[in-house]
């Protein structure tokens, strides 16, 4: 299939990517501090404040990962021999898609290390464990698509990245912050509650709520439509 | 093979390709030829289906361009004017790439990938990284990437720009053997490669056809005949007298004065006369020392420049 294929050349192409690398450094340290705190004497053996905070992580190196995915094919040219081949813009989305949702994947599996800590010192409940890295991994494809989304707008990579980080600021990071405000009317709360953040928290509780997986993969599908929307409109200039 | 009718683009407030009609017949080779802007990539790009055209139509091997652009990129090989590649990837991962992205089956896929590294001189740089190549083997990676799948139809823009001397030579003869099993468009402004590699030149200038034909045809046309050039030792003014008043001749042009005195005068014939004898002993009897008499064959450069360049005034109004 044409996206998988596209899907593998994405995949080892983010391995050639310095820029991948630090931010794999980076999250993986910010990960680090935090599952220390999770480690700490007197606390329940779980990974509650790690799931819960990652996604603020992802806030911010989503972006870096996704800014080059569809802006450096613009900017190189290379959308041009892309296009001109037999291809849909809906394999090439696809395929850009899956590629960066697979090294994602690669990316949380250090954190595989916490789970085989808390064993070792405790005896974890495996089942929030699950349910958090589906979690991430359901709001790590919501971000890809978005940014991969802002990414197929612009040449240029900081202005994808910068736009990205902007968006999921503003549909996660705000409404946490609203949420917290008490004196929200009714109409505001509910707006809040559909937000990332409070979709989110179920999975780090252990919970598996249908409206919440429904949710995600809607949006998710959503922002992938688009961005095929925005590659085909080119055809019609 | 392919058939283009009144194609047209309009960027905004420019007309960068005017109403262009041409065919191509199955086999031939055709040179798209054009000072730069004139609108031959942006030609190509509609044809490859990389833009829409803002009104006109084109059918390559048949299919329609709009409305059946998946099926024309299927039996299309294209080499783009700037040769995109991934530089991370090594060469022999790209074509890989390339070939699955055409749904190759793995074993005609390796296959195609040995002949073409092979046909276009990539044997040694096959594990390289693109990104360590030098141009002139990035132009061929790029090359090979439009054979792979062996297309019915090339198009080719420019493939032989940033090339060396060597390198050229062997591009223009890897394309002439790719004529008659396939079709094959280039573009250039590179006069002699046309007349070297083309069965048939379209010129381009101001995104409208100007010209059209064999390099032979092109020639002959638009008053191109051959001149002769003498150089001679007197007065500017009475050669060109004398010259003019003969029979055969046509006009009479003073192109340079030497240091020695020696004229360079530009004896433009009528049709059909050769008159190299009758200006040497027009000369001789003149008491003109001559030194040098040559016949200066018409070359497609000013053919070119003339046809272009009436363009431009026209485009300028």
């Amino acid at each position: 299939m044409r996206a998988v294929a596209i899907a593998r050349r994405e995949l080892s192409s983010y391995f050639y990517s310095p820029v991948a690398y630090v931010a794999m450094m980076l999250f993986l340290l910010a990960c680090g501090l935090l599952f220390w705190s999770d480690l700490q004497p007197g606390r329940p053996v779980a990974m509650r404040t790690l799931f819960e905070w990652m996604v603020w992580l992802l806030v911010f190196v989503i972006p870096v990962l996704s800014m080059g995915l569809i802006s450096q094919e613009w900017a190189s040219g290379t959308i041009e021999s892309m296009m001109t081949a037999p291809v849909e813009e809906s394999d090439m989305v696809l395929g850009k898609f899956l590629g960066s949702l697979l090294f994602f994947i690669v990316l949380l599996c250090p954190t595989i290390l916490y789970v085989v800590i808390l064993a070792m010192y405790g005896r974890p409940d495996l089942g929030p464990i699950f349910t958090g890295y589906l979690g991430i991994l359901l709001v790590g494809a919501l971000f890809i698509s978005i940014g991969l989304f802002f990414s197929s707008l612009t040449k240029s990579q900081i202005v994808a990245a910068v736009s990205s980080a902007a968006m999921l600021f503003a549909v996660t990071i705000v409404p946490w912050w609203a949420g917290a405000k008490a004196l929200l009317p009714t109409f505001w709360r509910q707006v809040v509650m559909q937000m990332v953040y409070f979709r989110y928290t179920d999975f780090s509780r252990g919970v598996i709520d249908s409206g919440n997986l429904v949710f995600f993969i809607v949006t998710t599908s959503v922002f992938l439509f688009l961005t095929v929307k925005v590659m085909e409109s080119r055809r019609w200039k | 093979m392919i058939e283009v009718k009144e194609l047209t683009k309009i960027y905004g407030q420019t007309l960068a390709v005017d109403r262009v009609s041409f065919e191509v017949t199955k086999g031939q080779i055709v040179g798209f030829l054009g000072p730069n802007g004139a609108g031959k990539s942006t030609t190509l790009k509609m044809l490859t289906c990389y833009l829409p055209p803002t009104s006109g139509g084109a059918k390559v091997a048949g299919f329609d361009i709009f409305h059946e652009s998946r099926q024309v990129r299927e039996v299309l090989g294209y080499l783009p004017e700037n040769v995109p590649l991934y530089t991370e990837m090594r060469v022999e991962e790209y074509l890989e790439f390339r070939g699955q992205l055409r749904k190759m089956p793995r074993d005609e896929r390796r296959k195609r990938i040995d002949y073409v590294v092979e046909r276009c001189w990539l044997t040694n740089v096959r594990r390289k990284t693109i990104g360590h190549l030098s141009k002139g083997y990035r132009q061929r990676v790029g090359l090979a990437d439009s054979l792979l799948h062996n297309p019915k139809v090339l198009i080719l823009d420019e493939p032989t720009v940033g090339l060396d001397p060597t390198q050229i030579r062997e591009s223009r003869k890897l394309i002439r053997d790719l004529g008659g099993d396939h079709t094959v468009i280039l573009s250039t402004h590179i006069l002699p490669e046309v007349e070297a590699v083309c069965d048939r030149a379209i010129v381009i200038a101001g995104g409208r056809i100007v010209a059209q034909g064999s390099p032979e045809e092109l020639r002959a046309s638009r008053r191109m005949s051959a001149r002769v050039l003498v150089e001679c030792r007197g007065a500017g003014k009475e050669i060109e007298t004398i010259l003019s008043r003969l029979t055969g001749v046509r006009g009479v042009e003073i192109v340079s004065t030497d240091a020695d005195k020696y004229v360079t005068a530009a004896v433009a014939p009528k049709d059909g006369y050769d008159v190299r004898e009758e200006v040497a002993r027009a000369l001789y009897s003149g008491g003109f020392p001559l030194r040098e008499i040559r016949l200066e064959h018409a070359t497609l450069e000013e053919f070119f420049v003339q046809v272009t360049a009436g363009q431009a005034v026209a485009k300028a109004d």
